[in-house]
């Protein structure tokens, strides 16, 4: 196949206006060998990490219903639907919502109070790190139920840069996020700005660093075995 | 800083100079504003410490207690003492060497947490239905017989923490029953990683079907026992009743679930809310309290093991009738090795080794391949949710499409319980502070992973 191909006229015409999957990374090679000469060929493979592309109308199941209703409960409040919300992505089954950092409250807020949403319950924040994702590395990750409404389900997502990493607590709406908002904290460095006591939840105090993040060394040791000695694991051949 | 105590502090560095050395102090705060608050309380005050290593603080826990006299007037709980960085390990394995590490966690109630990330897993690689019927129902028999030991434990620390020590003979005598089970059928009794990924690691033992039936009446009657000794014994509804009291909005406020949600009224079980592993087709009630202490907690979770033991019996019904593979069919995702339990644990069986180092040269390439390297799972994220003893255990794992899980994370019930430790203990009496502790039945190992 030459190079020809794989210009933009050669690629199948474009449906509509279907959203990209989001490339959160790109990946070269196989087997994860970086030294040596490469006779497999397989160190020339370029792979796009594809994350689900946001979804379009109808979602399907109950999540219209709630993307119409989290519409209509912004109405009249700080920010609307479309400068709340950055995107929404339906994927096997789950609803994630991407809010912009700076209405997370208000939207949890809306979630938490209007009768038809009714996400009583906070589940908790998550964090994960995407270290190529420039002006967007940390994510948190909210998981909100609804039992009023039979156990629905919906996540939110809040992204920050790594250079600004502050996202606003959202503990004055949800109070069971306080100790999830720290472990958050100790774990990724995200500062939970309005946190009533944003100190480290599992690391000792004086910690430094925060350990959960993708820059932060596993600090596996090698371990000896009939003379021969077994690499720790983060120094291991990895297949990705 | 005033003079006076900068004077001290001056005086203080040189003699300690003099002593043994330079010393380091902490400061920065504006200490005045905290001696004058404390110079102007009850002069009866004091912290105490209890734990981490307390005989009644559950496990590692710290509990840092402000009394005046006998009373509680601020409890806030020091965690982390456990925290074996869990999650990040699992950044480093294959998906499947994952379940080995969280099943680690809640190490009371291990095949929750196998199973929740393994539900999680399959749901990424999209292959939920294709899981045999007969791997969830011995996930969902296996499940059952957990939660009753998870409640017997829970009942039995308690009463030790109690004083009473009968309460842990009978609670752990009866677990027994459930661990040899468990040691029958995985080959070991706790940290078992017999849940996997597609289904699980190995069918049913000859005999295990007619060892649980065997069991299940023994159990009954033992919890009976315990029920006859608690239920209406005037120290334990003393010690227990309209204390640690945290109604409805405080579990909904804290996000507390579980028994101490189901102790408030409200018969929130996501095995009825959202079925999963089929617990559709199982016929069960959700037992409820409304009294929001710890004696309605310990009767839910009495009328819980019932319930689970009804559970069982069905399961075990069904697995006769329900022969089949118990792990996908997929091969680029089942696990390759047939396991067989031997006199140290579980292993690949003779047969296998037989086969993949005797006979077959691509089945050890697929052994091979897929031991080593792991299978890979499309990219996204998931987020399930199980019922477990102490109450929602959720999983959220990210996969970038590679072998290993991108990062796994755990909403563990017992790390959100424990977030009302504080509100249900301020303005009681210290002693029961312990009552409190037991009736959210934290397991340190899950709260600080």
């Amino acid at each position: 196949m030459s190079r020809d191909d794989e210009t933009p006229d050669n690629l199948p015409a474009a449906q509509g206006a279907t959203p990209e999957p989001v490339v959160i990374d790109v990946r070269q090679g196989m087997f994860g060998a970086s030294d040596g000469g490469d006779t497999s060929g397989f160190g020339g493979l370029v792979t796009n990490v594809l994350f689900p592309a946001a979804a379009a109308r109808p979602y399907g199941g109950y999540f219209d219903e709630i993307a119409d209703q989290l519409e209509r409960a912004l109405v009249g409040g700080s920010a609307s639907y479309a400068q709340a919300i950055e995107r929404v992505v339906v994927d096997r089954g789950e609803m994630t919502v991407f809010v912009a950092r700076e209405h997370i409250l208000g939207v949890a807020r809306a979630l938490r109070d209007d009768p038809a949403l009714r996400f009583e319950m906070c589940l908790g924040v998550s964090g994960a790190h995407y270290p190529q994702e420039t002006g967007r590395e940390l994510h948190a990750v909210y998981h909100l139920l609804s039992i009023t409404n039979g156990g629905r389900r919906v996540r939110l997502e809040v992204t920050c840069p790594d250079d600004d990493r502050h996202i606003p607590s959202i503990v004055e709406v949800y109070p069971a996020n306080d100790w999830n908002e720290r472990e958050t904290w100790d774990f990724f460095g995200i500062v939970f700005d309005g946190h009533p006591a944003l100190t480290r939840m599992f690391m000792p105090d004086d910690w430094q660093g925060h350990p959960q993040r993708k820059d932060y060394p596993l600090g596996g040791i090698p371990v000896e075995y009939k003379g021969a000695t077994v690499p720790p694991p983060d120094e291991r051949r990895k297949y990705s | 800083m005033t003079e006076q105590t900068r004077d001290i502090r001056a005086t203080s560095v040189a003699d300690a100079k003099d002593d043994e050395g330079a010393h380091v102090y902490a400061g920065g705060g504006d200490w005045d504003a905290i001696v004058d608050e404390a110079a102007s309380l009850h002069e009866e005050r004091i912290v105490v410490n209890m734990g981490p290593q307390h005989p009644s603080s559950h496990g590692v826990l710290r509990m840092i207690i402000e009394l005046d006299g006998e009373s509680v007037t601020e409890a806030k709980a020091g965690v982390g003492y456990l925290h074996t960085g869990i999650e990040k390990s699992m950044e480093f394995r294959t998906w499947t060497q994952g379940v080995t590490f969280c099943t680690r966690m809640d190490y009371v109630a291990p095949l929750f947490n196998e199973t929740a990330y393994c539900l999680a897993v399959e749901n990424l690689l999209g292959i939920t239905d294709q899981i045999p019927e007969r791997a969830t129902i011995i996930r969902v028999l296996m499940m059952e017989l957990n939660r009753v030991g998870s409640h017997l434990v829970a009942l039995a620390t308690g009463g030790l923490e109690l004083g009473a020590t009968t309460v842990m003979t009978i609670g752990f005598r009866e677990r027994e029953r459930i661990l040899a089970i468990f040691e029958m059928i995985t080959g070991l009794r706790m940290n078992h990683a017999y849940v996997r990924p597609g289904g699980v690691a190995q069918d049913l033992p000859p005999g295990a079907i007619d060892k649980v039936r065997d069991a299940i009446p023994l159990l009954r009657r033992g919890i009976g026992e315990l029920e006859r000794l608690l239920n209406e014994n005037p120290i334990v509804r003393g010690r227990m009743v309209n204390v640690a009291y945290l109604d409805l909005t405080g579990c909904m406020a804290l996000g507390v679930t579980g028994p101490m949600l189901r102790s408030t009224g409200l018969p929130h079980d996501l095995r009825k809310s959202d079925p999963y592993c089929g617990y559709e087709n199982y016929e069960f009630d959700v037992p409820v309290r409304d009294t929001c202490d710890a004696y309605g907690r310990m009767r839910v979770r009495m009328d819980e093991m019932y319930e689970s033991l009804k559970i069982v019996e069905q399961a075990a019904d069904k697995l006769q009738n329900t022969p089949g593979p118990v792990m996908v069919e997929d091969k680029k995702i089942a696990w390759p090795a047939q396991l067989a339990i031997g006199s140290d644990g579980m292993g690949n069986s003779l047969d296998h080794i037989r086969e993949i180092m005797g006979t077959s040269m691509e089945s050890l390439i697929h052994h091979f391949k897929l031991v080593t390297e792991g299978f890979r799972v499309p990219p996204g994220q998931a987020y399930v949710a199980v019922e477990s003893p102490k109450g929602e255990l959720g999983v959220h794992v990210v996969s970038d499409g590679g072998t290993r899980p991108y990062r796994a994370h755990f909403r563990e019930p017992s790390f959100n319980n424990l977030q009302a430790f504080s509100a249900m203990c301020e303005g009681g009496q210290l002693g029961d502070v312990i009552v409190a502790v037991a009736s959210i039945d934290p397991v340190m190992g899950g709260v600080d992973r």
